[in-house]
């Protein structure tokens, strides 16, 4: 009974400790522009909506809202698309050089991006891909397809192979067997690997900032990293357009709680 | 035909003939090669070398689903996200066909492997039993050419074992169907084959009827693998112009146990097996060979005495007309028409 009470006191703390930082840039969205100024500082807000407002209105941030939603959708799907053909072969044909390869994708998703923006942001000038959708969503795939890869192997190798088998010999080609019983049960995993990679593009600030320049297309980071005028520092709009950017990667992670716990501790135990 | 992985050769230049309705085991040790024959006509694998040939026509450049066979897989294999009725109608449905038509089949299968009350679950609600029934159903609903049944039966327990071979010998008959199943069990071999086939290290080692198997073993795998107790097996040299059988430091006497000296095998190594049913123990406790009881093994249908004789260990039945005990001396005395010779590891008529 003590120990337990102890460890909910200790997992209490701990989320705290990381939800704190949060909550206080929630309650911040949420002030009047009297109370954000005030000294000593108040901790509990009026509920003013008025940073919101001024947000959407005058930071047209549904506008990057809407850029980081095309970016981070197109790079999730095309990256899942591409990671599970990628996966799918590596897991199941027996080639030569399979472990060389994943250990190569693993070294190549631990590279700094900042070791490869220059390289990128110039190849993207060439193929003038700079201020694009296309431009940014290339970046992103490449960043995040070994990773997305590698997470996806390990899936469908814990789908037993006489299945797939199975399937064939009733009937199915190579790519159905793919896609009627192999995905449905690597779905998990597939969720999984989407999400992250969702998550990361949309989080992405770096080469969203050197790549996208131009305001029309900016994502929301770079788009609320650059609320702050030459004299002014909108602490309360930078507060709501980040509770709002946050919404989206709270919402998707509860809906898919389930799958995301099944998917990221496959392998660890078999279901 | 031959299957070599690299440098490993799995089968070695095989050939054997399957007739239409019959039933074939292939039987043999495990990595003796039998699963990749299985593998190989199914399409899973392809032949280094060699054809398939199933109704006259070459199918072995046929992807698996051209080949109209199907596979009962050792650990079922079913689809998990399915139900038991889908996993059934995932087959008929592949091929395009109505779900009228599929229903009534589904149906038809489920009843006559008694699992209609399972339809609408999932396979990780049944037991083993239920999911080879499952498995068993999803090979019968598609009306194959042929049957693929690996080692199907092994992950049940022994009593299921027992109740479901049965049930496959009735199907069997029932569905007149051509099977082709492989274990190692040889009990299971036994019971069920109408022709088996042995497989030691990626050859035949003899193809025949279950009592052509047992009591003509054609070498000395085949003796030393069917049949359990093993067959007893005394290796030795020849000596005394063949009335000897040298046998480590034992002398045996072979013209005794023959009822003549093979004179023609002076000089040469021989193996004699005898098997435990067909040795008797003789009433003065001289007999062929005699030892010391080590132990005694009581099946409750049957009872094995394990005797040692000067250094050699060998396994008789008893007939149970006198009781033993261990450490009791006896004889044995052996039927003479029923010892196995083998020269090479070939058998050899006396």
């Amino acid at each position: 009974m003590k120990r337990s009470a102890a460890l909910v006191l200790f997992s209490v703390g701990i989320a705290l400790y990381c939800l704190v930082p949060f909550l206080w840039l929630v309650l911040t969205s949420l002030k009047s522009s009297a109370e954000l100024t005030a000294i000593p500082p108040k901790l509990m807000p009026s509920f003013h909506l008025g940073f919101y407002r001024s947000a959407l209105q005058n930071y047209g941030l549904l506008h990057y809202v809407g850029n980081s939603a095309i970016v981070a959708g197109a790079t999730a799907l095309i990256t899942v698309v591409l990671g599970s053909l990628a996966a799918y072969a590596i897991a199941r044909f027996k080639l030569k050089w399979t472990n060389f390869y994943l250990l190569l994708l693993l070294v190549v998703s631990m590279f700094p991006q900042i070791a490869i923006a220059g390289p990128v942001w110039i190849i993207l000038d060439r193929l003038q891909w700079l201020n694009t959708y296309q431009g940014l969503v290339a970046a992103y795939i490449a960043l995040s397809l070994p990773l997305a890869t590698w997470i996806l192997t390990t899936f469908f190798r814990e789908v037993p192979g006489e299945i797939e088998e199975a399937a064939l010999i009733d009937g199915c080609s190579r790519l159905q067997a793919l896609y009627k019983v192999v995905l449905p049960l690597a779905a998990p995993g597939i969720l999984t690997a989407g999400l992250l990679v969702f998550i990361h593009a949309w989080n992405e600030f770096f080469f969203a900032l050197i790549i996208m320049t131009d305001p029309t297309v900016q994502t929301l980071p770079v788009g609320i990293a650059l609320f702050p005028g030459e004299y002014t520092m909108p602490w309360g709009e930078i507060a709501a357009a980040s509770t709002i950017a946050t919404i989206p990667l709270v919402l998707l992670t509860l809906i898919f709680q389930r799958g995301i716990v099944r998917g990221l501790s496959a392998g660890a135990v078999k279901g | 035909m031959s299957k070599r992985f690299g440098a490993a050769e799995i089968l070695k230049d095989i050939s054997f003939e399957v007739a239409d309705g019959e039933f074939c085991i292939l039987l043999g040790p495990s990595g003796c090669g039998k699963s990749t024959i299985l593998r190989l006509i199914a399409g899973l694998e392809q032949p280094s070398a060699g054809k398939i040939l199933i109704d006259d026509a070459r199918v072995d450049s046929l992807a698996p689903r051209e080949r109209d066979v199907a596979f009962v897989f050792q650990n079922y294999a079913l689809y998990p996200h399915m139900t038991v009725f889908d996993n059934l109608a995932f087959a008929l449905r592949l091929r395009g066909m109505s779900m009228n038509d599929i229903g009534p089949k589904v149906k038809e299968a489920a009843r006559l492997l008694e699992i209609e009350e399972l339809l609408q679950r999932r396979p990780q609600a049944l037991s083993g039993g239920q999911r080879q029934r499952v498995a068993l159903g999803r090979a019968i609903v598609r009306q194959p050419r042929i049957f693929l049944f690996d080692e199907p039966l092994s992950n049940l327990d022994a009593t299921l074992r027992a109740s479901m071979r049965v049930e496959l010998a009735r199907l069997h008959r029932r569905l007149k169907a051509t099977i082709l199943y492989v274990t190692h069990d040889q009990a299971e071999a036994l019971t069920l084959g109408e022709k088996i086939v042995v497989l030691d290290r990626g050859t035949i080692q003899q193809i025949g009827r279950a009592s052509e198997i047992y009591h003509k073993p054609a070498n000395l795998m085949v003796g030393r693998f069917v049949g359990s107790p093993q067959m007893n097996l005394f290796a030795g040299k020849v000596d005394d112009n063949g009335a000897i059988l040298q046998c480590n430091a034992t002398r045996l006497d072979l013209a005794g146990l023959l009822q003549s000296a093979p004179a023609r095998l002076a000089g040469r190594s021989l193996t004699v097996g005898v098997r435990p049913e067909d040795f008797h123990v003789a009433d003065d406790g001289q007999g062929w060979i005699s030892g010391e009881i080590d132990l005694i093994e009581d099946l409750g249908s049957d009872r094995f005495l394990h005797v040692k004789c000067d250094g050699i260990h060998v396994v008789a039945r008893d007939g149970r007309e006198r009781s033993f005990g261990p450490g009791d001396r006896i004889g044995l005395h052996a039927d003479s028409e029923r010892v196995h010779l083998f020269l090479d590891g070939k058998r050899i008529e006396p």
